[in-house]
């Protein structure tokens, strides 16, 4: 770890698209550092290049110009190959559509990123796979099939699989977006409660209210960073949780 | 990654999806099976047509007429037939590696006689016909040596001409007329069956070579000379004397090419079999050619899988697949559904073949070269046919190939 705790630093990050004739500016000079142990949420109207970020952050995508350095590697011009490992061991994911295997079931799909695991670290994939779901409350839906299980615990899945690695850092593109409020709110504890184990967290969102759980908010508007404060009135999403079920 | 870890996920993928790798795997099956059936079935074909030669006794030496080309048994165009009585008696007489030697004089017609006419080969031989070829009467006798010095009319019928001509009479003591030429009914000869090319051995009238030469032959020459080494090992020496003879019976020089071919019984068998051997080269082409097209299938599917499991190839690049454990996952896939369907296709050649046997008769011989040679070959096919879809999954980026729908 580099000497001020930046996970995520990001200088004169530019995105373009051509589209023929057009080109589209998804993300222009965006300087952005994201510390460990942070939890941030980026926030922007469509189109405004909250997804172009996320994937350029998790080594999904490569920058047009710019730098980015994770834990202090420069990482723009790694190979195909580097990549890979940098998202195996570094970064876990979480998508708004789940993205998890049809017909496989909950314990495997978290298995799955040990599979291509390259590190010299002897880890057993079942038994870690079964400890990241009882990390999300699922260890009694282990052998179910991903059809068998509601929006809200394929999230969860998809969260115990993003963390089997034990990444550095957690990405989230609209992580609730398929939730309804309460599940919505379910994943959000899991994610304070992962941030203040120390897991550093980013996530997009459109929703101004989710925002309010994180510690600090971006907000972006056509590739550029227009708004970067702190949450002032952070809420607890498991406070919110045990005033729903008073109701 | 570990060669177990890449088997095991492709072989949770092909479970994920069993009806489909079943139909995937069917081309395979039904190539593999194919090849291992015809091969089989071509191989045993052969096998007894070199059976039913050896048959004919391991110590024959055939002369027939004509010089021997390289390919062994087609007579230079124009060669004379140059085999008359005059050489078979001195093979007999001078002969030391030879325990017998008769001329066989080929000719045939037609035949009256008892229920009324037939036609068919008629040989002259000598009485150690019975001998060489093995074949004594199922009831009279044979002719014997005053028979055949004295050129009486007498003869054998072979079990055929026997049932069409005399079917609910004993045959022996009655005459029958060979194109014009009366002759006694003497002997029957006992079943032969048919040679391997099919026909009917039986279906042949025998008489003394004398008289078949004075009466119905009419020429010099004669069809071949057939002799017996003393032993199988003796066969290649009778071989090399029997030409010495002939050639200085020909009056040709040693130098001079030999206007006549000396064979024994693996020679006949290896221009026999040469018929056969083209045909299962064919079978097998044919049945290759099924596999081939199990390939082009094993391609098809996987190309489908490719582009429908495109979402998962971007989730497992998400997660830190290289583009090279993706390669190994389709390429892998692919070689195991095709090798799982060629160990299937192979269960299915020896059912198949067996069934053949069972329900023909012929005999079928799988050979486990064979069964090697199929199962490497259907690792290559999935290999070859996979690489195309597997190069082009793992050339996908990881964005694009989450976005997919
Ligand atoms: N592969 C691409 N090719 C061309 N243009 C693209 C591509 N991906 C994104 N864009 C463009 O880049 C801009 C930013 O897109 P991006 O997906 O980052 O938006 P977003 O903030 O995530 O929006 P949303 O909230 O709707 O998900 C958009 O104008 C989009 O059209
Ligand atoms: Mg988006």
């Amino acid at each position: 770890m580099n000497a001020n705790n930046a996970v995520i630093s990001l200088a004169n990050l530019r995105k373009t698209y051509a589209m023929g004739s057009n080109v589209v500016h998804a993300l222009q000079d965006v300087d952005l550092t994201i510390k460990a142990g942070e939890m941030v949420a980026i926030m922007g109207a469509s189109g405004s290049g909250k997804s172009t970020l996320m994937n350029i952050v998790g080594c999904l995508d490569r920058p047009t110009s710019g730098t980015y350095e994770l834990n202090g590697e420069r990482v723009e011009s790694l190979s195909r190959n580097q990549l890979a490992d940098l998202r195996n061991r570094h970064i876990g994911f979480v998508f708004q559509g789940f993205n998890l295997l049809a017909r496989t079931s909950a314990q495997e799909n978290v298995e799955l990123p040990l599979l291509y695991d390259r590190s010299e670290r002897q880890i057993d994939p079942a038994a870690a796979a079964r400890r990241a779901l009882q990390r999300v409350m699922l260890d009694d839906r282990r052998e179910h099939q991903t059809s068998e299980l509601s929006g809200g615990q394929q999230q969860r899945v998809a969260i115990a699989r993003a963390l089997v690695t034990e990444p550095s850092l957690l990405l989230a593109d609209e992580p609730t977006g398929n939730l309804d409020t309460r599940t919505s709110i379910e994943v959000l504890a899991l994610f304070q409660e992962l941030n203040e184990q120390g897991l550093t967290v980013a996530m997009v969102t459109h929703e101004n209210e989710i925002s309010q759980y994180a510690r600090r908010v971006v907000e972006l508007r056509d590739g550029l960073i227009i708004r970067d404060e702190p949450v002032s009135n952070r809420r607890s999403a498991r406070n919110d949780l045990s005033s729903m079920q008073a109701v | 990654m570990k060669p177990e870890k890449m088997i095991r996920i492709a072989l949770r993928s092909i479970a994920r999806t069993k009806m489909r790798s079943m139909l995937t795997m069917l081309g395979i099956i039904i190539g593999v099976g194919a090849v291992i059936c015809m091969v089989a079935i071509g191989q045993g074909a052969q096998s007894r047509i070199e059976q039913s030669i050896l048959d004919l006794g391991v110590n024959m030496v055939v002369i027939t007429p004509g010089a021997s080309s390289s390919g062994g048994i087609s007579r230079g165009a124009g060669s004379l037939n140059r085999l008359q009585i005059a050489d078979a008696e001195k093979l007999a007489r001078e002969s030391m590696l030879l325990s017998t030697v008769t001329p066989v004089i080929m000719t045939g017609g037609r035949i009256r006689g008892g229920m009324g006419n037939w036609h068919a080969p008629l040989y002259g031989v000598d009485i150690t016909f019975e001998e060489i070829r093995d074949w004594p009467v199922s009831s009279g006798q044979w002719f014997g040596q005053d028979d055949v010095r004295a050129s009486r009319k007498v003869c054998l019928l072979g079990s055929t001409v026997a049932g069409e001509l005399f079917p609910d009479q004993d045959p022996i003591g009655q005459e029958i007329i060979l194109r014009d030429v009366p002759f006694d009914v003497i002997g029957v000869l006992e079943d032969k069956g048919q040679t391997a090319g099919g026909d009917d051995q039986d279906d042949c009238v025998v008489a003394p070579y004398t008289t078949v030469q004075k009466r119905l032959a009419g020429r010099q020459f004669i069809a071949q000379i057939l002799g017996s080494a003393w032993s199988p090992d003796d066969v290649p020496a009778a071989m090399d004397e029997a030409s010495a003879i002939m050639q200085e019976s020909h009056g040709l020089a040693d130098w001079e090419e030999a206007d006549f071919t000396v064979r024994n019984q693996s020679d006949l068998a290896d221009a026999a079999t040469g018929t056969t051997e083209v045909m299962t080269m064919l079978l097998a082409a044919i049945a290759g050619i099924s596999l081939l097209v199990g390939g082009i299938g094993i391609m098809n599917i996987m190309l489908v899988s490719v582009t429908e499991r495109t979402r998962e190839i971007g989730i497992r690049m998400a997660i830190g697949a290289r583009p090279g454990d993706v390669l190994t996952q389709f390429l892998v896939e692919s070689i195991v559904l095709s090798l799982l369907g060629g160990i299937i296709g192979v269960g299915l050649g020896y059912g198949g073949s067996w069934l053949v046997a069972y329900l023909t008769g012929w005999p079928t011989a799988i050979a486990p070269a064979t069964v090697g040679v199929a199962l490497g070959f259907s690792a290559a096919v999935g290999i070859f046919f996979g690489f195309w879809p597997a190069r082009k999954a793992a050339g996908l980026d990881p964005i694009t190939a989450l976005r997919y729908e």
